[in-house]
């Protein structure tokens, strides 16, 4: 029995179980801990919007780990994911080749991204928050926004994404701990400049909690909007666990399902850096182990 | 044949007459056999129930007097018809009891197991009357329904010819899963989506393997794909695809059987430290991640004093678990005291006998941590039980000035769960009431949208696998009709 002419991939797959889907066609190194995939998933790519997440799990003993949506084509069907190396379920991610697959990937997840024309807005992003920016920026420029990119991180091979961005956006300020590319500084060094020079309207920040408890000291003092879009430990990623929470405002919210961007001045980033600490022990013993394989 | 009518044939009567029934009421209630409770305290998967033997079964069998009016069935919410499952396994035909049973059970391999029946069929039991314990009726189920698997011998139903109508359902929970094998047998082609990357809804990531093992749930959900119905896991109504993609893809009946899945914290002090968790996150790593098998990469904390907050099976299961996985103490904290809780006798009986302390009469006020946040202590308060309220239930009241802090290194809330928000929320017109339920028509769990029926907890708040799974049979009768008219 056959489902005829709906979801072209599904069709395919319960007709033929030996079609899978998330099929990667594409792989790049952006860095040596950083790759692009690009992946068969035409349901997602048609529905998700700037903002979105997956689910993503490898091998049947996998574990469930969240990655943004980069970007989507819908011609070809497929999403980009940016994935930067961390422990065990990123580096067997980034192990896979073109042609594999991709054992489970569940979306597209969360609140999309609130997107209108907010006037000037500064994106501040840091290592692999960079990829999970794109497809905002994307969008802000669509509706009419000016939008300048503070680019950050430790040092000049680790900066990724910086064509693309400058592709996308008004202005991008490279800011390296080392001044070995751009200028020297942390990110909010580079905020801090352009707030300093011109009327700032929104701040949008991705990247390490430690890194976004910063910039969002610092917008707060200026009185600058500022998101923030958190990436806490999840399991499910469809708000039935709860170990995503984070206190915002003083009320716990699930960050896959109300989330993953919240107002950075109400959240509580102590807390957040608390819990995503939870599980460093096993997870390092992990991957000693997988690291020995 | 009306029940009576079949009570009157042959076998039957000549079944009733080869033993008297004062005869039938001295024998003692059967034991289930059961794995040791030291030895099972440390195993993971194994099964704590056995299950009975054939003798034993037909002995048991033999204490039902068969009764010209079965009030056992008044307890059971879909009417098995237990007098006569019953009598075939005391005739032996064990294979006739099991169809019995799937005349009106979709699982009862699953409900033999994991039915309250204290609170359903044998509750109502005439041998309560008698002052005695009642029929072992789950066991019976149980045992029938294994002896066909077992056998090999399962007979997938009939399914009428292909009527080309397509049929979605939403969640593969006991809801899901009853819902769909009823519309293929009539000949629908029906297709169950799933949001995780596993069929099956809390059979299979909530309640634990050594209490439902996930071979017998996989047991149906192959049956069910061989009467071909098409399961589609990692989608997600609502976020992947829409209810209106669903109808423009020309289905004509949406059946969404989305669950209970929020779980709901207390709000106190000291709940997000590192450590303390849900429910669901707890059990979820554990049974659909398999997250203590070192193969999984899917991490979990093995608490050397695991605290478990609540008195439902589901904070049964998760203190059971936790003394499997090593706890040196597991303390079950429930507010109100024992007789109150709403978990399976069974299931605290078997708590208690495996090392679990409960500390009823208590409630939790506050959770202290370290200097790195990971829990170190809860904060006990000791309640009493003052009046009923509308309910009848007592609500436990605090006792001023006593508490109590109690060191622990990980604690499971467990305090119940709310409706599944996806659908809800992204249904523009579905009647949701405010508790986030959906609104149906009883009879028929026909939603306020004709063409979406709803069932199980997204409509009835948390209940019962039985409850969950009689929605889906008696949603697949009317959309039926519906379809039909
Ligand atoms: C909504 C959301 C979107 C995300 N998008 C992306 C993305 O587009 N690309 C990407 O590369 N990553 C993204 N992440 C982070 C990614 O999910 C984690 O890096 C991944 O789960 C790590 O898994 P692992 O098993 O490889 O490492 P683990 O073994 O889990 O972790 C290794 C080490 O990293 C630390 N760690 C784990 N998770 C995080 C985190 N989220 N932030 C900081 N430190 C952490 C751990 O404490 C541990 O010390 C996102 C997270 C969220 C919540
Ligand atoms: C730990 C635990 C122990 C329990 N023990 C017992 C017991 O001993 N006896 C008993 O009778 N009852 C017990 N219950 C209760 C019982 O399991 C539930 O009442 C029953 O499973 C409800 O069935 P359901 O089909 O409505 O939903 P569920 O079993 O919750 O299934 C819902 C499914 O829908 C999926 N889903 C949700 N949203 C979407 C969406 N938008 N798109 C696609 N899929 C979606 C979910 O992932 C899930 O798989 C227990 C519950 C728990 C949690
Ligand atoms: S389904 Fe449950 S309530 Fe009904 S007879 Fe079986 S065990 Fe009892
Ligand atoms: S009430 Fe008890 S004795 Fe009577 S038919 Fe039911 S199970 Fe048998
Ligand atoms: S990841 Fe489970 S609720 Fe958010």
């Amino acid at each position: 029995m056959a489902i005829r002419h709906i979801f072209s991939t599904f069709a395919l797959c319960l007709k033929n179980p030996v079609i899978r889907m998330n099929k990667i066609i594409s792989k790049e190194y952006f860095s040596a801990n950083v790759v692009k995939f690009e992946v068969e998933a035409p349901l997602i790519a048609k529905a998700r919007k700037a903002g979105h997440f997956v689910m993503v799990k490898v091998g049947a003993k996998g574990e469930r780990i969240p990655l943004t949506i980069a970007d989507a084509d819908l011609q070809k069907g497929t999403i980009t994911l940016v994935v930067q190396k961390m422990g065990v379920s990123s580096s067997k991610l980034c192990a896979l080749e073109v042609g594999d697959f991709i054992t489970d990937m569940v979306g597209p997840l969360g609140r999309a991204t609130h997107i209108e024309n907010f006037g000037t807005v500064i994106c501040a992003c840091g290592g692999v928050g960079t990829a999970p920016m794109m497809p905002i920026v994307a969008a802000l420029k669509k509706v009419g926004n000016r939008v300048i990119i503070v680019l950050a991180a430790r040092t000049k091979d680790l900066i990724i994404l910086e064509e693309q961005m400058r592709a996308l956006s008004d202005e991008v300020i490279v800011m390296t701990d080392d001044g070995s590319y751009g200028t020297q500084g942390l990110v909010t060094k580079g905020v801090e400049s352009v707030i300093n020079r011109e009327k700032v309207d929104l701040c949008v920040t991705i990247g390490p909690a430690i890194m976004m408890k910063f910039v969002s000291l610092l917008t707060k003092k200026y009185e600058v909007p500022t998101l923030a879009s958190l990436n806490t430990i999840m399991v499910d990623g469809t708000g039935m666990c709860g170990a995503c929470r984070v206190s915002v405002g003083g009320k716990t919210k699930f960050v896959c399902v109300d989330g993953p961007e919240f107002d950075a001045h109400l959240v509580d980033f102590d807390e957040m850096l608390m819990r995503l600490g939870g599980y460093k022990d096993i997870e390092q013993e992990e991957m000693e182990q997988y690291s020995k394989q | 044949m009306s029940i009576i009518e079949e009570r009157n044939e042959q076998w039957r009567t000549d079944l009733r007459k080869s033993m008297k029934a004062k005869e039938r009421t001295e024998i003692p209630r059967v034991h289930m056999p059961e794995l040791d409770a030291e030895y099972r305290s440390h195993s993971r998967l194994e099964e704590v129930n056995l299950g009975l033997t054939p003798e034993m079964a037909m002995i048991e069998a033999k204490r039902c007097i068969d009764c010209a009016d079965p009030t056992c069935m008044q307890g059971c919410p879909v009417r098995i018809y237990i007098p006569k499952f019953i009598k075939n396994i005391e005739r032996g035909e064990f294979l006739e009891a099991a169809k019995t049973l799937k005349e009106t059970s979709a699982l009862p391999a699953v409900c033999g197991r994991v039915c309250p029946q204290e609170k359903q069929c044998e509750e109502q039991c005439i041998y309560l009357k008698m002052k005695k314990e009642s029929v072992a009726i789950g066991h019976l189920e149980r045992f029938a329904a294994d002896y066909e698997r077992e056998s090999g011998n399962i007979s997938v139903p009939e399914v009428a010819p292909a009527n080309n109508i397509k049929i979605a359902g939403v969640g593969s929970g006991p809801a899901g899963l009853a819902f769909a094998g009823d519309m293929a047998k009539l000949g629908y082609e029906v297709v169950v989506f799933e949001a995780l990357h596993e069929i099956g809804g809390v059979l299979k990531y909530g309640i634990p393997e050594f209490r439902l093992p996930n071979e017998i749930v996989d047991v149906e959900i192959q049956n069910l794909q061989a009467m071909g119905v098409h399961f589609v896991t990692n989608c997600v109504v609502g976020k992947t695809i829409s209810i209106q993609d669903l109808e423009d893809e020309g289905f004509k009946g949406i059946f969404v059987a989305s669950g209970a899945g929020l779980p709901r914290f207390m709000n106190i002090k000291g709940e997000n430290l590192v450590g303390v968790m849900s429910s669901n996150e707890y059990l979820t790593r554990v049974n659909l991640m398999d997250a203590a098998n070192p193969e999984s990469d899917t991490p979990v904390f093995k608490g050397k004093k695991v605290a478990v907050i609540g008195g439902g099976n589901t904070a049964m299961d998760s203190v059971r678990t936790a003394r499997r996985l090593g706890a040196e103490r597991a303390m079950l904290v429930y507010r109100r005291s024992e007789s109150e809780m709403p978990a399976r006798l069974e299931e605290v009986k078997h708590a208690k006998e495996e090392g679990i302390e409960f500390w009823t009469l208590h409630n939790p006020i506050e959770y202290r941590g370290n200097k790195q946040g990971r829990v170190t202590h809860m904060l006990l308060q000791a309640m009493t039980l003052g009046e009923p309220d509308e309910s009848g239930r007592r609500v436990p009241v605090e006792v001023s000035g006593k508490t109590e802090l109690i060191e622990v290194d990980e604690v499971v809330v467990s305090v119940g769960v709310s409706p599944n928000p996806l659908i809800p929320q992204s249904v523009e017109g579905l009647e949701v009431t405010k508790w986030g339920t959906v609104v149906v028509n009883n009879e028929t769990m026909q939603s306020a949208i004709p063409i979406i029926f709803a069932g199980g907890d997204i409509v009835r708040g948390g209940a019962t696998v039985i409850l969950a799974m009689g929605d889906g049979r008696r949603a697949a009768k009317a959309m039926d009709e519906w379809l039909k008219k």
